[in-house]
């Protein structure tokens, strides 16, 4: 009962939230109710016991990647107005992606491998059972392939986005922490010694 | 306890009874820490002031005891200003959004073996994802005020937890990996057997690491870029006055406590006495570490001056990270070939 309408209380505001997230006119805004989005996401999750996936959710797409959008989203000047002009011309393809998704989306729900018969409710666990330690133990072991090969492909995609940005650039300017704390009193200060008047009587 | 509360409130229905237990015990919890927070501020002032060779505040009350409820009684009837061309709702809810996570954070700490309100398995990682959603309100705060000082001050903070809570996060790996769980209790557990089991002796510099990061993500000096009143006024908060202000600060005293008694739970074998054959365990060695590393803060504070913005994020990408990873590598040899407090 209470689960129940734990369910549907969040499932309404994450399909509230989404759709906001669409139509809303300010982009922060949008950013803001995506980030509500992941997190009634996250609380679906909960209620179906997957706890460790759950705070991973908050902890990695609320906490992380969702600053770092809003930290670029607030440092553009975003004008509102020109980015709305295109809307008419491309309304056509729009709404012709949006049908494709909506039946790709059917076509899962509604077959055979995710139906609800498919998919019955898990059995709750008991209250030792680490969510964790299961998933770790797959991870490592029957999936520790696959699970290499996306961590090279990550680190690949870390090199390429810093290789594109680290290119010479000349007149910028650097501080050398090094040489800073190398510095001492002589390299940098001259005592000059003189008389306190230099009027003669 | 809970069957002395169920045996006394039978007339009402079971889940009555329950939710009224529970809100008891968020009461039991809420309370004192605000009770801690309000003379946490008057003993920042006070030691700071000593420090200074001042005396710090002795007006209010005796001792100037009473100084922190004067505050907070000007603070309740202060108007609150809400700034022209600010977007009013997302003012309002940001001192909220920094506010909640740090009180929820409290849920999964354990007093001791038994006196924890949530026990979960994940708790470590509860304490993490808690403590990640706090910079929404210093952003949401920075970003609706609609000025350029609350801006640069939400920017820079943004930018600054992102960079210090990875460093955190590894430094908590090293200690999820010396206790094998991610329940807190269990990790107090895991240095059972006196000072020379507790994980800040193996696990020295990741104990440095989170508490360097600890401040870092506290906003508190002498990373306080966010708020850098010499440079930017006060920062995120610089619109904010009365009741809305307060909530910041209450939330940012929260967060300290939490921190120091995080450090002392995962490092310092929390209600473990430190010569288990002469004293006892008790609740009380958890509350004299806590308060050593409660100091520490206001010892910091009073001591170094502010970091330049670029040393603070090359402190915590090119310093802190590599010292975690590092150490990661050795612990993970240590753990191996069963050298330290794990092997048994």
């Amino acid at each position: 009962m209470i689960e129940a309408f734990i369910f549907y209380l969040f499932a309404s505001l994450t399909v509230a939230s989404a759709t906001t997230v669409v139509t809303v006119r300010n982009p922060i805004h949008a950013a803001l109710f995506l980030v509500l989005t992941f997190f009634t996401s996250a609380v679906i999750w909960m209620t179906l016991e997957a706890e460790f996936l759950a705070i991973i959710l908050v902890l990695v797409y609320v906490g992380a990647v969702m600053v770092l959008f809003l930290f670029v989203v607030m440092m553009l000047d975003i004008n509102i107005a020109r980015m709305r002009e295109g809307f008419v011309q491309y309304l056509p393809l729009g709404i012709g992606v949006a049908l494709v998704m909506l039946a790709l989306m059917l076509s899962v729900v509604t077959g055979d491998i995710f139906s609800s018969e498919a998919m019955l409710e898990p059995i709750p666990k008991a209250a030792d059972y680490s969510n964790t330690k299961a998933l770790g133990g797959v991870l490592y072991t029957e999936y520790v392939f696959a699970f290499e090969i996306a961590a090279v492909i990550l680190l690949v995609a870390i090199v390429a986005a810093i290789s594109l940005t680290m290119r010479k650039r000349p007149k910028t300017k650097y501080q050398s922490p090094p040489d800073q704390i190398k510095v001492r009193k002589a390299d940098r200060l001259r005592i000059v010694k003189m008389r306190s008047s230099n009027f003669e009587p | 306890m809970s069957e002395f509360f169920h045996s006394t409130f039978q007339f009402l229905p079971e889940p009555v009874q329950y939710t009224v237990y529970t809100l008891l015990k968020v009461v039991v919890i809420l309370v004192p820490l605000f009770v801690v927070v309000a003379y946490y501020t008057y003993a920042e002032r006070k030691v700071i002031g000593y420090m200074q060779m001042r005396r710090g505040p002795n007006r209010v009350g005796p001792l100037g005891l009473l100084q922190p409820f004067a505050d907070m009684f000007k603070l309740m009837f202060k108007e609150i200003i809400i700034p022209t061309n600010s977007n009013r709702y997302l003012f309002i809810i940001a001192p909220v959004i920094t506010f909640a996570p740090s009180m929820a954070a409290w849920a999964v700490i354990p007093f001791n073996d038994t006196l924890v309100f949530s026990d979960i398995n994940a708790g470590l990682l509860y304490i993490l994802a808690m403590t990640s959603v706090g910079v929404y309100g210093v952003i949401i705060a920075g970003w609706a005020s609609n000025s350029k000082y609350a801006l640069l001050g939400a920017m820079r903070s943004a930018a600054q937890i992102v960079a210090y809570e990875i460093a955190m996060g590894f430094a908590l790996v090293g200690v999820l990996m010396a206790a094998g769980s991610l329940n807190l209790g269990e990790i107090v557990g895991g240095q059972r057997g006196g000072l020379s089991n507790w994980y800040f002796i193996w696990l020295f510099p990741l104990f440095m690491v989170f508490l360097i990061s600890g401040v870092a993500e506290t906003n508190r000096a002498p990373f306080d870029v966010a708020e850098g009143e010499s440079e930017i006024v006060a920062g995120f908060h610089v619109e904010y006055s009365g009741m809305t202000f307060a909530v910041f600060f209450l939330a940012e005293y929260a967060n300290m406590i939490l921190i120091a008694m995080l450090t002392s739970l995962l490092f310092f074998g929390g209600w473990l006495s430190p010569v288990p054959g002469l004293i006892g365990d008790s609740i009380g060695w958890l509350f004299a570490k806590t308060s050593v590393f409660m100091f520490l803060f206001l010892w910091f504070r009073a001591t170094f001056p502010r970091y330049r913005y670029d040393q603070i994020m090359r402190l915590g990408w090119k310093v802190l990270l590599p010292v975690t990873i590092l150490w990661l590598v050795v612990e993970g040899v240590l753990v191996y070939f069963k050298i330290g407090p794990w092997s048994g």
